[in-house]
């Protein structure tokens, strides 16, 4: 029982933390916060399914055009929802796009596809057991790209322009860096983890329009507890969650468990407006 | 200006004519209201009173999303608590039975403390964080009410609650829910004509100027979460009437959005554009049958457009006022001479010390032991080289940062650190370097703003629109309009202050810093971007103002007006004093000459 829950704990953390890393990709590249982070993890097991099942693609041809729609999902968020809007980042504008075009995906996939869940395709012929793939390919989908990120991000020039465009927007700029197009890449990039967290779970959280709202929010607490921006607090973060919600579940049931993360979530965010890694801004003046 | 049209000076036009304009549209709609059950279609009463009660929540929540600028998305959960609380109070399965009024009554009270429970993180957090947790509010209500089963039913749910006679049919249901939406419409109008609505407005687009002139955001959120919530939740008790029989399944997210995006269709800061916007969504999908399914999905496609398109809205379209074209080629003619009306002579020798202050930002020291003494009736130069920590020392005296080491003494009274909002109360007012205003309100509202401290009447007093709240208005209006005849602008009252020239800002932000009439006002750089002809002219102002009384703090760069105005002139250098003495011995200090002003 012990290693149900633990198994089952690491694999939500796993996919709550790729989550949590979508909106961190989003936010450096741009300062922004967006909705569509927890509805592409939805669309990950929705399209997934709907290739694989449905339409009978093979697996990693299923895959691969999955990883592709995320990303297209990704730069047409960039370009309706967040660019637009960035001229005036002080109003928030895009709160509200974001959250038109989350609900627009959501909406459509619970119109077009099916507001029921539905079953997801098994992706590799091995049996159940406590070391089930649907338990591990959640955890190696976060790990991969954990270390993919820290190399993209360390070793490749690409990876430090994102940095420095995370780090100072204007001096990035200044140095001639092509903010745009690093931006657009960032959010392909978002959306295709996006969508690896939604496929690689989607055996185990199944193919359900429902999962947009609920990855939103378990994919935001970690990072705003741990401070925005760190991809590690994230995981940290995640997988603490997941381990946490499943033993809630198993001792006390599945409502308290929900009820108190939300207590402890804004509690920590009253206390500690910054989250427990980040700084509060010096200056407001 | 109209009901709605952008801003809670609904009531701009003063004559009596005026007035009854701008409720023209609300008392229009209300008589349509009234009418409807003439038309026999008892569907469309259900419509009717479905819209009705939406709108008794939306009212409330337009005060918190459209006014103060919180995103605030899951208040379906106020509507669910409200509904069951008067269920299953009126039902009596869990405590003895009560009449289904006194529950709703009850459930106003439940939803006015949960209202600030939902409203509390908005308090600290920043916006994407607060609307996150009001979403999360919105799921865990939903899923309490499924699991509570002892008390909720589960997912079986209960009955709701039927009111007597003379609303027990369809048709007194209808007018007990049009009652309480006029009801609630006429207070939040009234709210919105106060000095409680433009401060609301103001901690939206000017925070930080909000506080300066003593506007503290948490109580005034607080207060308006307390109503937001109790409206909500007595719609939720009418709502539950409505469906006669409640399960978690009713209160869908989608409802939240509805109610949001109604608010951000009519337009921000006004109540004509959401009570429209609440009607249109409510009615939308039920005249289009096929559409019912795409609801959500069409709220959402309008949400982006409103964002993306027409950010104001409904009420933006309707305030036809604010498209008549200015004229051009205005100038700024203050009149000094009318100063006396809204700021009496006074002798007092008022002091403001400031005593060895010290802060740093990371490595920077940004001021390093300023000293620095303001006399009542004296204007006092602050120079120095950019980075010097003019600024900053303004920042400190005004609360902002609070100093690492030293004091800011307000004759003995020491002012207490980083608590911006109780200088206004000390009576030290001030302007920005960059025009800090409410660009969506009016010249004339702009200046009430920097009346808050002064207003008496409180939020319930306000609410119903009782003899004090009038006072206040008359004396704020009056005091406003006598401060833009001081600085020259009282022609352009009425207009959106986004519609006016930087230099007009300038002026603007003195007229509302004269509304405290201060004892000291801290002035940064008011001359930048002035004409040569502008910089006269406040110079006189600024020297007329001192002369009254009020010491006058003037951080600047054009150096001939520091030299024609000042009394006494500081240098600063690096954070530290570098000078300090009479213009004259300034002018031909060498240090200050080698660091700032030049051979």
């Amino acid at each position: 029982m012990l290693l149900s829950i633990v198994s089952y704990g690491l694999a939500l953390g796993a996919v709550y933390a790729l989550i949590g890393i979508t909106y961190n990709v989003m936010f450096a590249a741009s300062r922004v916060f967006s909705f569509t982070a927890g509805t592409v993890g939805m669309l990950g097991g929705v399209i997934g399914a709907l290739l694989i099942n449905r339409l009978g693609l093979p697996v990693a041809l299923g895959f691969l055009l999955t990883l592709g729609a995320g990303a297209g999902l990704g730069i047409i968020t960039e370009m309706v929802t967040v660019r637009p809007v960035l001229k005036s980042l002080d109003q928030h504008l895009y709160v509200l796009s974001t959250l038109a075009f989350a609900l627009m995906l959501q909406q459509l996939t619970a119109i077009e596809w099916s507001t029921e869940p539905q079953p997801f395709p098994r992706l590799l012929p091995f049996g159940p057991g406590i070391f089930d793939q649907q338990f591990w390919l959640p955890m190696l989908a976060c790990g991969v790209t954990i270390a993919g990120l820290e190399w993209l991000y360390r070793h490749t020039l690409v990876g430090r322009a994102f940095l420095a465009i995370a780090e100072d927007n204007y001096a990035a700029r200044a140095l001639g860096l092509p903010e745009q197009g690093l931006r657009i890449a960032s959010y392909a990039l978002a959306g295709m983890i996006g969508t690896l967290a939604g496929f690689s779970s989607g055996e185990m959280m199944l193919a359900y329009f429902g999962n947009g709202p609920l990855l939103n929010f378990y994919g935001f607490v970690p990072v705003a507890l741990g401070g925005m921006g760190s991809n590690r607090g994230a995981v940290a973060g995640g997988l603490a969650l997941g381990l946490f919600q499943q033993t809630a579940n198993f001792l006390v049931g599945g409502i308290f468990a929900s009820v108190a993360i939300f207590v402890v979530f804004i509690i920590v965010l009253l206390v500690r407006p910054e989250g427990f890694a980040g700084a509060a801004p010096a200056r407001r003046v | 200006m109209n009901d709605g049209a952008t801003g809670p000076l609904a009531s701009a036009g003063r004559t009596r004519f005026g007035r009854l304009e701008a409720h023209l549209p609300s008392v229009l709609l209300a008589a349509v209201g009234a009418a409807l059950p003439l038309i026999g279609d008892a569907y469309l009463g259900v419509i009717a009173t479905r819209a009705a009660i939406y709108w008794v929540l939306v009212s409330g929540l337009n005060l918190v999303v459209g006014f103060a600028g919180q995103i605030a998305i899951g208040w379906v959960a106020l509507l669910t608590l409200g509904a069951y609380a008067t269920s299953v109070l009126s039902a009596g399965t869990v405590l003895p039975e009560v009449s289904p009024f006194l529950a709703l009554l009850a459930a106003g009270l439940l939803g006015a403390i949960f209202g600030v429970i939902i409203g509390l993180p908005a308090l600290r957090l920043r916006t994407f964080y607060f609307a996150m947790t009001t979403l999360g509010f919105a799921t865990i209500v939903t899923q309490v009410a499924l699991a509570w089963k002892s008390v909720t039913g589960g997912g079986v749910g209960v009955p709701g609650p039927v009111f007597a006679w003379p609303f027990a049919s369809p048709w007194g249901f209808y007018y007990f829910c049009l009652g309480l939406a006029v009801i609630a419409t006429w207070m939040t109008t009234n709210i919105a004509a106060s000095r409680f609505g433009r401060s609301l407005v103001a901690i939206r687009d000017a925070e930080v100027a909000a506080e300066a002139v003593g506007i503290h955001k948490p109580s005034l959120l607080v207060t308006v979460f307390l109503f937001s919530g109790a409206v909500a939740a007595i719609a939720g008790g009418l709502f539950a009437s409505l469906q006669s029989y409640i399960t978690p399944d009713a209160f869908t997210f989608d409802l939240s959005v509805l109610f949001f995006i109604a608010i951000l269709i009519g337009g921000r800061g006004s109540i004509l554009g959401p009570l429209l916007g609440t009607i249109i969504l409510t009615a939308l999908p039920e005249f289009a049958a096929p559409l019912v399914a795409w609801s959500t999905f069409l709220y959402a496609v309008l949400l982006l457009v409103i964002v993306l398109a027409v950010p104001g809205g409904i009420a933006d379209l309707l305030d036809y006022k604010n498209r008549r074209p200015l004229q051009r080629h205005r100038e700024i003619r203050p009149q000094p001479a009318l100063l006396a009306h809204i700021m009496p002579h006074s002798e007092q020798a008022n002091l403001l010390r400031l005593e060895h202050l010290t802060l740093s930002f990371g490595g920077v020291r940004a001021i390093d032991g300023v000293e620095l003494e303001i006399k009542a009736g004296e204007v006092h130069g602050l120079i120095g080289p950019n980075g010097s920590g003019k600024t900053t020392t303004l920042n400190v005296i005004c609360g902002y940062y609070p100093p690492q080491h030293g004091l800011v003494r307000l004759n003995d009274k020491v002012l207490g650190p980083a608590a911006p909002h109780t200088r206004a109360r000390h009576r030290i007012a001030r302007t920005f370097q960059t025009p800090r205003l409410v660009g969506a309100a009016s010249v004339l509202e702009n200046v009430m703003i920097g009346g808050t401290t002064a207003g008496r009447a409180s939020f319930v007093e306000a609410l119903l629109s009782l003899p004090r709240q009038h006072r206040d208005e008359q004396q704020a209006r009056a005091a406003a309009m006598a401060a833009l005849a001081a600085v020259g602008l009282d022609q352009l009252a009425l207009v959106r202050a986004d519609r006016l020239q930087h230099s007009e800002l300038r002026f603007v932000e003195i007229a509302r810093a004269l509304m405290s009439r201060p004892l000291f006002l801290l002035l940064d750089e008011p001359a930048a971007g002035l004409t040569v002809d502008e910089i006269k002219r406040l110079g006189a102002l600024i020297v007329t103002i001192s002369r009254q009384g009020t010491g006058v703090l003037l951080v600047e760069h054009h150096a001939d007006m520091i030299f024609d105005i000042c009394d006494r002139v500081t240098v600063l250098n690096l954070g530290k004093v570098l000078a300090s003495g009479t213009p004259a011995e300034i002018r031909g200090h060498r240090e200050v000459i080698n660091a700032y002003l030049g051979a």
